[in-house]
């Protein structure tokens, strides 16, 4: 660890990034992330080997990342919701590909240009692919700058784990945000050579000709090629699942939360608690693949679920199918860029305790 | 402890470096701090604040939305922010701009004539370090120490010539807050 | 018994996918002889577009990328921004580069992307069936133009060559033609200089190819290359539209 720096999320994201190795950039301006290409633009051509490039569009800079993440590079690029829309083409194409990169979704409200305000209406499409074709994503949604920093770099070693692209959602609260960061002394995992790069090739040279492609035009061909992604994605469930548990040993109410949204349900519970009503928290840090398993343990004991969102609810569903009907799933939510407060959650859990009386 | 801070005025009065500094020098200080600015499509000019909140636990909310501690460096955001004060709350406002007093009873408001004393100084641009020094005054949450530090890592060494003046502007900002 | 002729081995055995008649297959050769001659197999990364050049990747005998429809330049930005020493072409159709991927193609040539382009301009969409290009000209008839093309209702066919040659990125621009043997040596020599150019680090090189699709074209193959001589060369005018020291 180093020393203690208050920094805005967005750079503090950005430099994690660097210090974990990502030597390319291609992105394209939007709020409220705009500190990342920034950031990036001043310290990668300080950086040996370190490129930036501002693309022409969120199209252009995805496809970019394919090339780079095709030559074996580590590459990261960044936008925010309508942005996003615009880059699931290149999504689609690089999970495809079996192509590594890392991506970063300062989510903010919509649909359509919506507003810049935060939200965390992306869920659905974060965590069910996003675009075409059936795949997954690894989505890692850090609740503080600190956790943002430490997310990114594992990003990085995740998606050349799994050789898949890893999203890291925030929201305009968590890019624009300062709070004190110890940046962590990245240290590279043992991780498999990238022998399938694009990188030249001649006969005799040791391996086979890359070719960095996504299309299987043999039906049977690309049903396997889907089975073996899935495959991944089930390691994925086994091994990648990551979520932080408060309080819920002992706790009727349980809201689950992430992201933004969790610091604020965090202080609720502290609220409520003093008032003698036993909440816990389930903080969600992997969006997909989902918490199931300390969910199904809470609706052991647990009265009722809150889940609270900057949304119209969907990571409720999510939590709906982990509980299985076995206890009540409550949800509150704000949009449009609104941020719930601690008094909104505890008026919630409040009413809900007053219910079951 | 935890204290909220909302500090607002027009983009370019250094509201957001007011804001910056008690966060950082609260984290020199070993508390925990967040700093959150308004963003939006706002130009030089426009209307600029930022919530910072110190505490000695994890901080939750880094918005501050019905604020305890008010710093209000102009007319608009003495419009704006006053209705959502918490009861009991503490405004410092920059008289030298508000010719108003907060139409609210059931708050502390303590006037400080930011401009006037930074132009008495002989550097008009410190009003906002005045302002700093009224709040460390007042709230105790910072010394003036710790906010010359920060200072002074935020000016860099192209800076450094210009900290005695500020550091000046605070200590009369804390006088004028007694 | 002294060799005069040999395949070039900047192409696979993998037979060619393409209909009879058409040129894309003598455009495959021009681009393998290029390469091949200026010794850079070893160093060529290949990416190959979305429609009839889709499968690109199988007959160039290097390592390649297949990009999503219109992004194989933002792709061989990508590419060739990790590894300046690779040498990366895209292989694109007029539907791939002039259409859709309009935005990604000016972008490369405006940056001076040190990357070769080749494109191919049959005036028509092959793969999805013969629909109507940004290349098709004034009142030819195509399956989405079924009574020709009406500039008035759909707009005119765009000089791709000409246009990004306004451009102060790109390097080098020429637009040849494969319709007849003469044609085809002096398309080589601009595909190679196109090449020549990357590997001396000028910049952005594009070659625009004028093609034939007899079969969406609904012609005999020497129909079509007549028809390309006749009707393509007089909206498509050849020769060198920019080159730089």
């Amino acid at each position: 660890m180093g020393q203690k720096m208050l920094m805005k999320g967005n750079e503090a994201i950005a430099e994690a990034a660097i210090q974990a190795g990502c030597r390319f950039f291609f992105g394209y301006p939007i709020t409220p992330q705009n500190q990342i290409p920034e950031y990036m633009s001043k310290r990668l051509p300080k950086v040996e080997g370190g490129c930036f490039l501002q693309a022409e569009s969120e199209v252009a800079a995805i496809n970019m990342v394919y090339g780079a993440a095709g030559a074996g590079a580590r590459v990261m690029t960044s936008s925010s919701s309508p942005g996003i829309s615009l880059k699931q083409e290149g999504i689609s194409y690089i999970v495809g590909a079996e192509l590594p990169c890392v991506i970063v979704n300062m989510v903010r409200g919509g649909p359509g240009l919506g507003s810049i305000q935060p939200a965390q209406s992306d869920y659905y499409q974060s965590t069910r692919g996003g675009g075409h074709g059936d795949y997954r994503m690894l989505v890692l949604a850090p609740s503080s700058v600190q956790e943002a920093v430490e997310l990114t770099q594992k990003a990085f070693d995740l998606a050349d784990k799994y050789r898949n692209p890893v999203l890291i959602m925030g929201d305009g609260l968590i890019g624009q945000m300062m709070e004190p960061v110890e940046m962590p002394e990245y240290v590279k995992p043992e991780l498999p050579e990238k022998t399938w790069a694009a990188t030249g090739w001649k006969p005799g040279c040791g391996r086979d000709r890359a070719i960095i492609n996504s299309l299987y035009i043999d039906p049977n061909v690309l049903e396997q090629h889907n089975r073996k992604l899935f495959a991944k994605y089930a390691v994925m469930e086994q091994e990648e699942c990551r979520w932080q548990e408060e309080m819920t040993d002992d706790a009727d109410y349980v809201i689950v939360a992430y992201g933004t949204t969790a610091r604020i349900a965090r202080s609720a519970m502290r609220k409520l608690r003093e008032n003698g009503i036993k909440v816990g928290l389930i903080r969600p840090i992997t969006l997909w693949p989902f918490p199931n398993a300390p969910i199904q343990k809470a609706a052991e004991h647990a009265k009722a679920f809150l889940t609270v969102e900057m949304s119209m609810g969907q990571m409720v569903d999510d939590v709906r199918l982990a509980v299985n009907g076995k206890k009540p799933v409550e949800f509150y939510g704000r949009t449009g860029g609104i941020v719930p407060t601690v008094r909104e959650i505890v008026e919630q859990i409040e009413n809900m305790a007053k219910e079951a009386k | 402890m935890e204290a909220q801070f909302l500090i607002a005025g027009f983009g370019g009065q250094g509201v957001l470096l007011i804001g910056q500094l008690l966060a950082k020098a609260a984290m020199h200080d070993g508390m925990n701090v967040s700093w959150m600015p308004s963003y939006g499509p706002e130009m030089r000019g426009g209307e600029a604040n930022c919530a910072v909140v110190v505490s000695d636990e994890p901080i939750g909310s880094p918005l501050v939305t019905e604020p305890p501690i008010a710093v209000i460096m102009n007319k608009p955001s003495m419009l704006k922010f006053t209705p959502s004060m918490e009861k009991g709350g503490l405004m410092l406002y920059n008289s030298s701009l508000i010719d108003i007093e907060p139409d609210r009873e059931d708050i502390t408001a303590v006037a400080i004539d930011c401009n006037g004393i930074a132009e008495k100084l002989g550097n008009a641009r410190t009003a906002n370090m005045v302002m700093l020094g009224a709040i460390i005054q007042r709230t105790g949450v910072i010394s003036i120490d710790s906010a010359m530090e920060a200072l002074k890592a935020t000016f860099g060494p192209k800076k450094e010539h210009l900290l005695p003046i500020n550091r000046a502007a605070m200590e009369a900002g804390a006088e004028a807050a007694k | 018994m002294a060799v005069v002729y040999e395949k070039t081995k900047m192409l696979t055995d993998k037979p060619l996918h393409y209909c009879p008649g058409c040129t894309h297959g003598i455009i495959h050769r021009l681009v393998a002889e290029a390469i091949d001659e200026l010794g850079v197999q070893d160093k060529a990364i290949g990416v190959a577009p979305v429609g009839c050049a889709v499968f690109a990747y199988d007959y160039f005998n290097c390592d390649m990328m297949e990009a999503a429809h219109g992004r194989a330049p933002a792709v061989a930005t990508g590419c060739k921004r990790v590894n300046p020493n690779n040498v990366v072409f895209t292989y694109q159709g007029d539907g791939d580069l002039a259409s859709i991927g309009a935005a990604e193609i000016t972008h490369a040539a405006t940056r001076g992307e040190n990357i070769t382009v080749i494109f191919v301009n049959n005036a028509i969409y092959g793969m999805t069936g013969g629909q109507m290009a940004p290349t098709t000209l004034p009142g030819q008839v195509t399956t989405t133009s079924p009574y020709g093309r009406d500039p008035n209702h759909c707009g005119y066919p765009i000089r791709v060559s000409e246009m990004l040659a306004t451009l102060d990125g790109p390097a080098y621009i020429a637009r040849v033609s494969v319709h007849d043997v003469k044609h085809i040596m002096e398309a080589k020599k601009a595909i190679k200089k196109a090449f020549q150019m990357q590997i001396e680090g000028k910049g952005f090189a594009l070659v625009e190819v004028l093609s034939s699709c007899p079969t969406n074209w609904g012609m005999t193959p020497q129909e079509a290359l007549k028809w390309l001589q006749e009707n393509m060369i007089p909206q498509y005018p050849l020769g060198v539209k920019k080159e730089v020291e």
